[in-house]
């Protein structure tokens, strides 16, 4: 058993008020709950209908595709767009967390972002470089890289602007996916940066790579070379298969933990420097404002977060009873160790369980049991990560960053970036969920 | 790429190769990496890659010659484009608002970001142009005409007087208000 620190370290039965029960207690079947026995009677009362074979039972089924598509039972699983009509401006497609469990985000509903469209890539005539301050300049293929030996890491990507709407002064009523949805966790599969850079020989005064794409706009990012030796990846492969076009097909750069941006797409080269070019990108849309009016500057980091994705705005309770409460907690700077969910807004907590093995840089899935008794309720989570990094509780996250004077009026709005506080969803009587700030 | 060129950057790895199979030997395979490494990159020079590189770095490093002023610039605005999404004379339409420096605290932490009141490097603007605008069609403006649309954008915001010309020399030494105004969050993991 991991050690509990001593600071709000919760009681095992029960665990936190509201409700929130340990989930031990279930899964061994070792506590039984009167309340429960009777919804399960009333359940079992109500099935008086006798089970018949339905129609699919009785005939063959579908030819098999090659390619499979969800049940058409699960069409409304989907992506939002922010920009539908594909307007000259920013497209920005929202993963559907809520609808979603386990860890992994399946590759067609993996967020992306788009400056300027999807570019249509030859992976034969696509080429890699690697130059500046190195000894040998050198040129790469897809299919030379594909020869190198490869790694396999699951990792979550999330935009610098992901969570934007929680700087609203006032909570915006949105659901998880377009309040939380630039953010996704995939198995990827690459070349170590560091076999690369030692090939090409990087001078020793050398301290920065410029990374730059093959999209219209050649996206273009400084990162400290640092990262470039620590886990870096060019990667090709997405869940098992090649790179989505709108992840970065035919490879991209991925820079676990840190800011999606970074995270080159269409990777074409990587100019090594001893200074920061001090991009578009990084010196405008990623330098988040203070309070003060100065602004941070290489925000390299996606800090820990966790927010409850089951339930959440936009979903209702069907009455009183056991539920599950679940949700997704990951950090950049390590992996999470610890979550903790609250009914009373942050009041009382009890230890969700955090499903393992839980890995650096990557979705964790928490998951708590709870019983609803039909009263008023807040639900929030709160996340820790071996480097000792804590979520920040919303009072201490908004006196250091502030929030907007003026009600946010659209999720998809980014008045800032790099929003890692907590999300509380409130419960009313009757089962329905708003976003509330607790 | 001269044969002897290629061999005259290759002969140091095969020594460091030796090196590093004779320490692998001693100490084990630890060592062993870099003799392992595939190798398959084609040398290539930086002439090679000239087309491809871009990036001006903030000390005016990768400016190409030419020249442009205010007076061009102003009429570039127009013709190639520009103001259709940044709105006439830059005030900001569907895209960013290029000039004015609106207050950044009065808003609280939304305000409008602009190359006056925000921007620290003079460098990002020209970057920024040639590699990516004009919208829609990137990369089709002549060095001439981004310098003098930069010239134009930087005089319109007071930053330049409004004949000074913008060149390789002139343009990293535009002074930008707000450059000290910015705190690196992870200076520990540059």
């Amino acid at each position: 058993m991991r050690k509990r620190k001593a600071s709000g370290a919760p009681p095992l039965e029960p665990v936190a008020r509201n409700g929130l029960l340990h989930r031990r207690a279930l899964l061994t079947g070792g506590v039984v709950f009167a309340g429960a026995m009777s919804t399960g009677a009333a359940l079992n009362g109500a099935a008086a209908e006798p089970l018949k074979d339905p129609e699919w039972s009785l005939m063959p089924g579908e030819v098999t595709p090659v390619l499979q598509k969800p049940s058409r039972f699960e069409a409304g699983v989907v992506r939002i767009l922010s920009n539908p009509k594909g307007e000259p401006r920013t497209q920005h497609a929202r993963a559907p967390l809520q609808m979603l469990d386990g860890t992994l985000t399946p590759n067609p509903l993996h967020f992306t972002i788009l400056h300027s469209g999807i570019p249509d890539i030859d992976p034969e005539q696509h080429r890699f470089v690697v130059h500046g301050m190195v000894k040998q300049p050198l040129e790469y293929t897809v299919d030379t890289l594909l020869r190198y030996p490869l790694v396999t890491r699951k990792h979550f990507v999330e935009c610098g602007g992901n969570s934007a709407g929680m700087f609203s002064n006032e909570p915006v009523q949105a659901t998880v996916q377009q309040l939380h949805g630039l953010v996704s966790c995939a198995e990827w599969t690459g070349v170590p940066l560091s076999t690369i850079l030692d090939e090409a020989g990087v001078d020793r005064k050398a301290v920065w790579m410029i990374a730059e794409g093959a999209d219209d706009l050649l996206v273009s990012r400084s990162v400290p070379l640092k990262k470039g030796y620590e886990d870096a990846m060019i990667a090709l492969y997405q869940n098992g298969e090649r790179l989505m076009p709108g992840n970065g097909y035919p490879m991209r750069l991925l820079l676990p933990g840190y800011e999606g941006n970074m995270n080159v797409k269409f990777l074409r080269r990587l100019m090594i420097t001893d200074q920061p070019a001090m991009t578009f990108y990084e010196t405008r849309n990623y330098s988040p404002l203070l309070p003060d009016g100065k602004a941070y500057r290489f925000y390299f980091v996606q800090e820990v977060k966790s927010f409850i994705t089951k339930p959440s705005y936009g979903m209702s309770l069907k009455g009183p009873g056991y539920y599950e409460i679940s949700g997704l907690a990951y950090s950049g700077s390590g992996t999470v160790t610890k979550v903790l969910v609250s009914a009373d807004g942050g009041k009382t907590w009890g230890n969700a369980a955090v499903e393992g093995p839980a890995t650096p840089k990557a979705f964790t899935r928490f998951r708590m049991s709870w019983r609803w008794d039909g009263q008023p309720v807040t639900l929030t989570s709160r996340a820790w990560d071996d480097s000792g990094a804590v979520q920040p509780l919303r009072a201490d996250f908004v006196a250091l960053r502030g929030v907007t004077k003026e009600p946010v009026k659209s999720p998809y709005a980014f008045p800032n970036q790099h929003y890692n506080s907590l999300t509380a969803w409130g419960v009313d009587s009757k089962g329905e969920i708003q976003h509330v700030y607790a | 790429m001269s044969t002897l060129k290629s061999l005259s950057y290759r002969r140091p790895e095969i020594a460091g190769l030796a090196v590093a199979l004779l320490l692998a030997f001693a100490f084990g395979s630890a060592n062993a990496r870099a003799a392992d490494a595939p190798h398959l990159g084609k040398p290539v020079s930086e002439a090679d890659i000239k087309a491809w590189n871009v990036t001006i770095l903030p000390d005016g490093t990768g400016l190409p010659p030419g020249n442009g002023t205010a007076a061009d610039g102003v009429k570039l605005f127009d013709t190639k484009g520009c103001s259709l999404c940044h709105g006439q004379a830059g005030k900001g339409g569907v895209a960013n608002m290029l000039v004015g420096s609106p207050s950044l605290t009065a808003p609280g932490i939304s305000a409008n970001k602009t190359i006056a009141n925000f921007w620290g490097q003079p460098t990002t603007l020209f970057d920024y142009i040639r590699r990516a605008m004009p919208w829609p069609t990137p990369r089709t403006l002549s060095d001439d005409e981004v310098y003098a649309i930069c010239a134009y954008l930087f005089a319109e915001n007071k930053l330049i007087p409004a004949d000074e010309a913008m060149n390789a020399q002139t343009l990293p030494k535009v002074k930008m208000p707000n450059h000290d105004n910015f705190i690196i969050k992870f200076p520990n993991r540059i």
